[in-house]
């Protein structure tokens, strides 16, 4: 039921248009109205190849709402394939023809025997949000795409992680997971972002297993791939950020895919050298910081909350006040998200709230007591809030402001560091 | 036409005054079959994304301190609200006061286009009054809301009892018109029927309609010469402000597509004059803004005066930068309310307009005048190339293509980095004060200059991306895909 979305966090569904976005040379065709694509784009890297404003939109009118849209997306798509130079053209639907009626299955399928591949996803924005949308476009992909293969490529592995655009540091991420397991001796396989796209969509079918690095985000597609495809799944929960979460990430991918303990073993031991000594150089900032609490709380998607939390828990041994999921995260996740809150060092435990409404999440930070000044670590409607209470804050969920990431990345070992820099580039900017 | 402040709903610019979006010819063409009243706007069968309406109603009015924004319908509509909180706060401790504007949606889900949800709606009115005390509510609809036929109408009667401020349904369903600038007319509309009382005492200001007020310390300055005080509008304005812009001497705009629905509406219904002229962009344009608002105001020897003072400060100075203009070539691409305002300054600086597209165009405007500033071309006789699209990219991209211009200008976030990837130098005349007066004509001539002399960025990009369209687009004409246009 329609529910008070005071300074919201996430798009509709048909922002899935943005993970169309991120396959280099797919492009989304909109059956909807005119402006969804640009409400629903961010300047954040939005003029790569195509830009919302390449893409084909039917821009639905009062004759089309009447009358139905069916011969309009028939001509758009056919003069998409005509004018526009991609590898794979997803059609996405908004609220209009869903509430219509448009049969747009059976106008895409009309497309079959094109030069190109035509599929679509059902993304009207009262379907979801667009976490959801993401979803649909992958389910899309793997339901009128992909095929089953019988050829498997030893070590190769599709990794999976959270929403393009929605997550700031998707590109970064993504570049730097593919890295780590490269390390552990497998062969990654993404489909975002540079050079990745169709060639790489066409690989899916022969990887060993498919690794989905996120608390709830395309678990439903990873069911779907093992259905169809054949692939068994590893699920990741928690982003890595930082040296513990990431070593015992590396040591579960690597008993998944069973490689020798030892293989895995000399990785970490390389990276976690390197690690500590950044921290050794840096341990009497964080330690003698005046300004820094050790309580901090993150408002975010599960996957930023979660991972974030695991780290400055974990790794920089911070105090947890409350933490709160801004997703919509699915009832049915919510519990298993719930027990990672609760699996921190020293069996220390977070509080952990779904909260969409952000009225009620401010007056929660506001009425904290932080025992000195708090790190807040949320969206760009968490920057007032914060410096009502002289806190440090920094942007790290949508939407953002303040922060500007080409492919910057939190994950992994290099990933935290980074995040430590961001820190106390904010910490550093007052004495006391 | 009679603005009829009854009924929240307002009608299309493509109804009320004729507005098109499709089009391919001449400027003088375009006006002769303005006048004789032939011109039929042309549809396409391809299309790209362009702007959603609501964007620009509830753009405007979430400008508005201290006021709340409930947008009815699905996430994706309501997450405007996220770029108007940090506008809002950005923009409001910029002038050095406070704005604690509320946008929120309803995220409507599947449910609630079987069952409706119009109960609900009523709950987060009462709650978000509750919550911040807003000085003023507006309450919008979205396609989806529309078209399943939720009467938000009903609702904001229903609890108009229980808030003692000024509330007012918004119909904002972006299929109704592809143009978005009927969401300005939207936004006026609201204002005048909900906030706006008539006039107790006349006041020595002039409704100013902008849109982020970046001028707005020199232009205080500047009517300050007159005796005049401008009030801006909407960005930073207070509810307080606008119930009294009826006390007004005159209501002015920066652009025509803009201001042209309250400009009309304030005179219509409070006999507040409009200024109709050319925009104060470049020195004709200037000058004669400040002479018409000299007539109507009665002031006209002060602002004799002040055109004098300028002229000698800047015409020197423009005349000047000409000579290096002189010679370039230019395809522009922005709203009507600036295309043919930014072809007469380019025509005025010496640089050759050799193809200009406006995002539509309003054949009349409100009082059933072709708009001023395709009069005054055509009295000139400057003629030109030109085209109506919505922001059609690929059609822009296929006129860049032909023609290879100097210089790409455009308006629009989104549209500039095109031109650049084509190699073309472009100039991104985002702020509507950018070619305002003496002063900022001057240093438009000079970002122009600018752009031209240092091409590195472009041709950096240019040289190593490919364009997103097929060599069979390229070799088409640029009116491939309108329909209706070829005879």
């Amino acid at each position: 039921m329609a529910k008070l979305l005071d300074k919201q966090r996430y798009k509709c569904a048909l922002g899935g248009m943005q993970t169309v976005q991120a396959i280099s040379r797919a492009i989304p065709i909109l059956h909807s109205g005119p402006g969804c694509a640009q409400k629903l784009s961010d300047s954040i890297g939005s003029s790569g190849y195509f830009s919302p404003n390449i893409f084909p939109c039917t821009s639905i009118n009062e004759k089309d709402v009447v009358f139905g849209g069916v011969k309009k997306l028939e001509t758009t798509i056919e003069n998409a394939l005509k004018v526009i130079d991609a590898d794979l053209y997803i059609v996405l639907t908004g609220c209009i023809p869903e509430i219509v009626g448009d049969d747009t299955g059976e106008v895409v399928s009309r497309f079959e025997n094109a030069e190109k591949p035509v599929i679509y996803a059902s993304t009207a924005g009262f379907k979801g949000n667009n976490y959801k949308g993401h979803e649909q476009v992958i389910d899309a992909i793997i339901e009128q795409y992909l095929e089953k293969s019988d050829e498997k490529e030893q070590g190769l592995v599709n990794i999976w992680a959270d929403v393009p655009y929605q997550d700031l540091f998707w590109l970064g991420n993504i570049r730097e997971l593919e890295k780590l397991i490269a390390e552990i001796g497998l062969k990654p396989n993404t489909i975002f972002g540079y050079g990745h796209g169709i060639k790489n969509i066409d690989r899916i079918p022969k990887a060993e297993f498919n690794l989905l690095v996120s608390p709830w985000v395309s678990v439903e597609n990873m069911k779907k791939m093992e259905k169809k495809l054949g692939i068994p799944y590893l699920h990741y929960p928690t982003l890595p950020i930082g040296a513990f979460e990431t070593s015992k990430f590396l040591r579960s991918v690597g008993k998944f895919a069973g490689i020798p303990s030892e293989n895995v073993e000399k990785v970490i031991t390389e990276h976690e050298k390197y690690y500590y000594y950044l921290i050794e150089r840096y341990a009497d900032m964080f330690l003698e910081t005046r300004v820094m609490a050790k309580q901090f709380s993150v408002v975010a998607d599960a996957q930023y909350s979660l991972g974030i939390t695991k780290f400055l828990v974990n790794d920089l041994g911070l105090v947890l006040a409350k933490q709160f999921i801004t997703d919509d995260t699915p009832k049915n996740f919510q519990e298993q998200i719930k027990a990672e809150f609760a699996n921190l060092n020293y069996g220390i435990k977070a509080e952990v709230e779904f909260e969409t409404d952000s009225y009620k999440i401010h007056n929660e930070i506001l009425s904290h007591d932080y025992h000195g000044y708090p790190l807040i670590l949320g969206s760009y409607y968490e920057k007032e809030v914060t410096e009502k209470l002289f806190g440090h804050y920094l942007n790290i969920s949508f939407p953002v402001q303040d922060k500007v990431v080409l492919d910057n990345f939190y994950v992994g070992y290099t990933g935290g560091i980074r995040l430590i820099e961001d820190i106390y580039s904010v910490a550093v900017q007052r004495w006391n | 036409m009679a603005i009829n402040l009854n009924n929240s709903n307002v009608a299309t610019r493509e109804n009320r005054i004729g507005s098109i979006t499709g089009y391919i010819g001449t400027l003088g063409d375009l006006a002769k079959q303005s006048e004789c009243g032939t011109l039929k706007g042309c549809s396409r069968c391809f299309s790209q994304s362009s702007t959603c309406l609501s964007g620009c109603a509830l753009g405007q009015l979430s400008a508005i301190r201290d006021i709340a924004i409930i947008h009815h319908g699905p996430a994706g509509c309501s997450i405007a609200g996220a770029g108007t909180y940090y506008l809002d706060k950005v923009m409001a401790k910029k002038r050095g006061v406070t704005n604690n504007t509320v946008y929120v949606g309803t995220d409507m889900n599947e449910k609630d286009t079987i069952f409706g949800s119009t109960e609900a709606l009523r709950k987060i009115i009462l709650e978000v009054n509750r919550r911040y005390s807003p000085k003023a509510i507006f309450v919008s609809s979205s396609c989806a809301t529309g078209i399943i036929g939720e009467d938000i109408d009903s609702v904001v009667d229903d609890v108009k009892e229980e808030i003692d401020v000024p509330i007012v349904a918004v119909h904002c369903e972006g299929f109704k018109s592809r143009i978005w600038a009927t969401g300005f007319d939207i936004s006026d509309h609201a204002v005048l029927s909900s906030i706006v009382k008539p006039p107790k005492q006349k006041r020595n200001t002039i409704n100013f309609k902008n849109f982020y007020e970046s001028a707005r310390p020199e232009i205080i300055e500047i009517f300050k010469n007159f005796d005049l005080e401008p009030i801006f509008l909407y960005c930073n304005s207070t509810v307080e402000e606008l119930s009294h812009i009826s006390e007004s001497l005159a209501t002015t705009c920066i652009c025509g597509t803009l201001g042209n629905y309250l400009g009309n509406g304030l005179e219509e219904k409070y006999g507040v004059p409009y200024i109709r002229t050319i925009n104060p962009l470049g020195i004709a344009g200037f000058e004669t803004w400040l002479r018409e608002i000299g007539r109507v105001t009665d002031r006209s020897e002060k602002v004799e005066k002040y055109i004098a003072e300028q002229r000698e400060i800047y015409i020197p100075q423009i005349e000047e930068i000409k000579k290096e203009l002189k010679g370039l070539r230019a395809v522009l691409g922005m709203g009507p309310g600036y295309t043919f305002e930014v072809s007469r300054v380019l025509n005025e600086l010496g640089i050759e307009v050799v193809w200009a597209l406006a995002w539509h165009y309003d054949k009349k405007y409100e009082n059933g005048d072709v708009p001023p500033s395709m009069k005054y071309l055509l009295e000139n006789d400057v003629d030109f190339e030109a085209s109506v699209a919505d922001q059609q990219n690929y059609e822009v991209m296929n006129i860049l293509h032909k023609y290879q211009p100097d210089l790409y200008l455009s308006r629009h976030p989104g549209s500039t980095v095109w031109a650049i990837k084509n190699g073309t130098p472009a100039v991104y005349v985002a702020d509507e004060y950018m070619i305002f007066g003496y002063k900022h004509t001057l240093e438009f001539a000079k970002s122009i200059l600018d752009s031209i002399h240092n091409r590195s960025f472009e041709q950096n990009l240019a040289k190593r991306v490919k364009l997103p369209y097929t060599d069979w687009w390229y070799q088409q004409n640029v009116d491939k895909f309108l329909e209706e246009a070829k005879k």
